[in-house]
């Protein structure tokens, strides 16, 4: 059984960040794994743990060369080996449609064919929540988006699966495989890298194929979205801002709470 | 004509409100598109659903009367082949659970660019989608140069669609292909209320990601005994398995309405805020001035909660 998942660094950006046209620039950005696909990182492992037959778990990601380090990560965590996709071409988009992440992604699936596919549900940057259904499509596999639960059933070739709803809700459906399922945290306790696990992740292989090293015309990354403007939001801020001591503040809120009702007897 | 096409969202019998907010959203894109608002609704009590669907504005509706929930192979078949049928510049979508579990593929299947979660929409020509990144740090505007295009827009962003149309209601036909349906719905469960049901609650001393620790949860609880409140949580703190789910305010979670919330280390989030903004007085403790919480709040300070946290005890001691 084979089973890839899709991972993706991810940029954060510092408190008291600028903004200078288009971007953010590199000193307030922080890199780390998406956190939806550590816990699709951690779904795959532990299908790998769990299973008598042998699982192959695979990461795919779309980036440059420094979310190696991040992929790296992945690796260490269990995953047994990587593909990277760039391209020059890539370097210069600026924003992709998901879709096109999706064609990315469905040509190194298309190769790999596997089983089962986990995606994060979103990326913490861009925040489509929109790849893994796209990649699906493509694939002409099955899917359920938003999974908080998942079981297996590799024999009858299907898994039951927990979709999380708005209010409290949760969808029980059951899809045939092979399948995407995109991941929602909370589903698991993703583990962290341990000293013999990041050893071991530096020697394991991590391949990176351009577009043409996958049949794609550099054109595919031309698509029809383009950032045309970056802003910090308004801010619309009403609120009353305590200020001073801890003690001042506290003081402050006390009578705030009082005034609502709260410590009346 | 650039009409557009609306679809609405529905789930155990009833059309999510965000159905009326698709409608007000598709209605100002085609009138700037200077075209038509179609409505589609694909499953349940379609002629129901279609009745109320009608509201001003809406030129026609289309029904797609395919079982009673929402299942994302027979929805996905259904907007693809309306949209071949109408032919709409737009495809509007719910940026909700469902409709992000078949608005891809619609864009797949018909090789148009995908904007999700939008919060505004422009038409100047060319389409321009306003769009949040890094949490809701950032915001974007990002423009679409080819149409038609699929979108989803965030909920409770627009304004409810009322009042009474004349739209012809148009049962559609579509042939779903028994092959293509690879999922099937089996039931829904509730996350249960188990020890508390914090929707009752009058006070509520919330903690988020600032609280850090596992253990520091005390020193939120020791609060709560002190003001005679409830706990409750935003997501990451119930996703840690800190608290159960049942404590969980937000989009996915609970729905709360108490007299107070007193967000702790919450940087409030669009889906927290979904959650708590009914809330009479808002009072917020968070380091990051910026935080989006603050914009809800009625008061606020902007410190470090293991500081003030102590201090507050004592006062209500």
């Amino acid at each position: 059984m084979k089973v890839l998942v899709t991972v993706k660094e991810v940029t954060d950006v510092a408190d008291d960040f600028e903004i200078e046209g288009l971007a953010i620039p590199e000193t307030y950005l922080e890199y780390d794994l998406n956190e939806w696909d550590d816990y699709a990182v951690e779904a795959a492992v532990r299908i790998a743990e769990d299973r008598e037959d042998d699982v192959e778990v695979v990461a795919v990601t779309v980036g440059p060369e420094r979310s190696e380090e991040t992929i790296r990560m992945a690796l260490a965590k269990g995953v047994d080996r990587a593909v990277r996709v760039w391209d020059d071409a890539l370097a210069d988009a600026d924003l992709l449609d998901p879709t096109t992440t999706a064609r990315l992604l469905a040509a190194v699936a298309e190769r790999e064919d596997p089983d089962l596919v986990l995606s994060g549900v979103q990326a913490a940057d861009d925040g489509f929540g929109a790849t893994g259904v796209a990649l699906a499509d493509l694939l002409d596999m099955g899917w359920a988006a938003v999974v908080n639960d998942f079981d297996l059933d590799a024999g009858e070739g299907e898994a039951a699966v927990r979709r999380e709803l708005e209010g409290g809700v949760e969808e029980l459906t059951t899809v045939s495989l092979p399948a995407v399922l995109t991941i929602q945290t909370g589903i698991n306790e993703p583990r962290y890298a341990s000293l013999r696990g990041i050893r071991q992740a530096q020697r394991k292989e991590l391949t990176v194929h351009s577009l043409a090293d996958l049949g794609l015309d550099p054109a595919v990354v031309d698509d029809d979205l383009t950032l045309s403007g970056m802003a910090k939001p308004e801010s619309e801020s009403a609120a009353t801002l305590f200020e001073g001591s801890a003690g001042e503040t506290a003081a402050e809120l006390e009578t705030v709470l009082r005034d609502a009702g709260v410590g009346a007897e | 004509m650039s009409d557009v096409l609306a679809v609405a969202d529905h789930r155990r019998g009833e059309l999510r409100s965000v159905s009326y907010e698709l409608l007000t959203a598709g209605r100002e894109l085609a009138d700037a598109m200077d075209g038509e608002l179609h409505a589609a609704v694909v499953g349940g009590d379609v002629e129901r659903f279609a009745d109320r669907l009608d509201c001003e504005g809406v030129d026609a509706v289309h029904t797609v009367a395919e079982g009673e929930e929402f299942n994302h192979d027979v929805t996905a078949a259904a907007v693809t082949a309306l949209a071949d049928a109408i032919d709409p510049d737009a495809v509007v979508m719910p940026n909700s659970v469902n409709g992000l579990d078949y608005a891809p593929a619609v864009a797949t299947r018909l090789s148009v660019p995908l904007a999700t979660d939008a919060v505004a929409l422009d038409y100047d020509d060319d389409l321009t989608v306003t769009r949040e990144m890094y949490g809701s740090k950032v915001e974007t505007t990002v423009e679409v140069t080819d149409e038609p295009v699929a979108l989803t827009i965030r909920e409770g962003e627009w304004a409810a669609a009322d009042g009474v149309g004349d739209a012809a209601v148009e049962p559609f036909a579509v042939d779903v292909d028994e092959s293509s349906i690879r999922s099937t719905v089996r039931g829904f469960e509730e996350v249960g209320a188990g020890d508390v049901d914090i929707g009752e609650a009058e006070f509520i001393v919330s903690a988020g990601r600032g609280i850090e620790e596992e253990e520091n949860l005390e020193l939120i609880e020791e609060l709560a005994a002190a003001l005679d409140a409830t706990v409750a949580a935003s997501r990451p703190i119930v996703d840690n398995g800190w608290l159960p789910k049942n404590r969980q305010v937000g989009q996915s979670g609970k729905v709360v309405t108490p007299t107070v919330y007193l967000a702790i280390g919450i940087s409030g989030a669009v889906q927290h805020v979904a959650g708590m903004k009914g809330a009479d007085t808002i009072i917020a403790i968070n380091t990051d001035p910026d935080a989006p919480i603050f914009d809800i709040a009625d008061y606020g300070v902007v410190g470090d909660l293991f500081e003030v946290v102590p201090e507050l005890i004592e006062r209500f001691e």
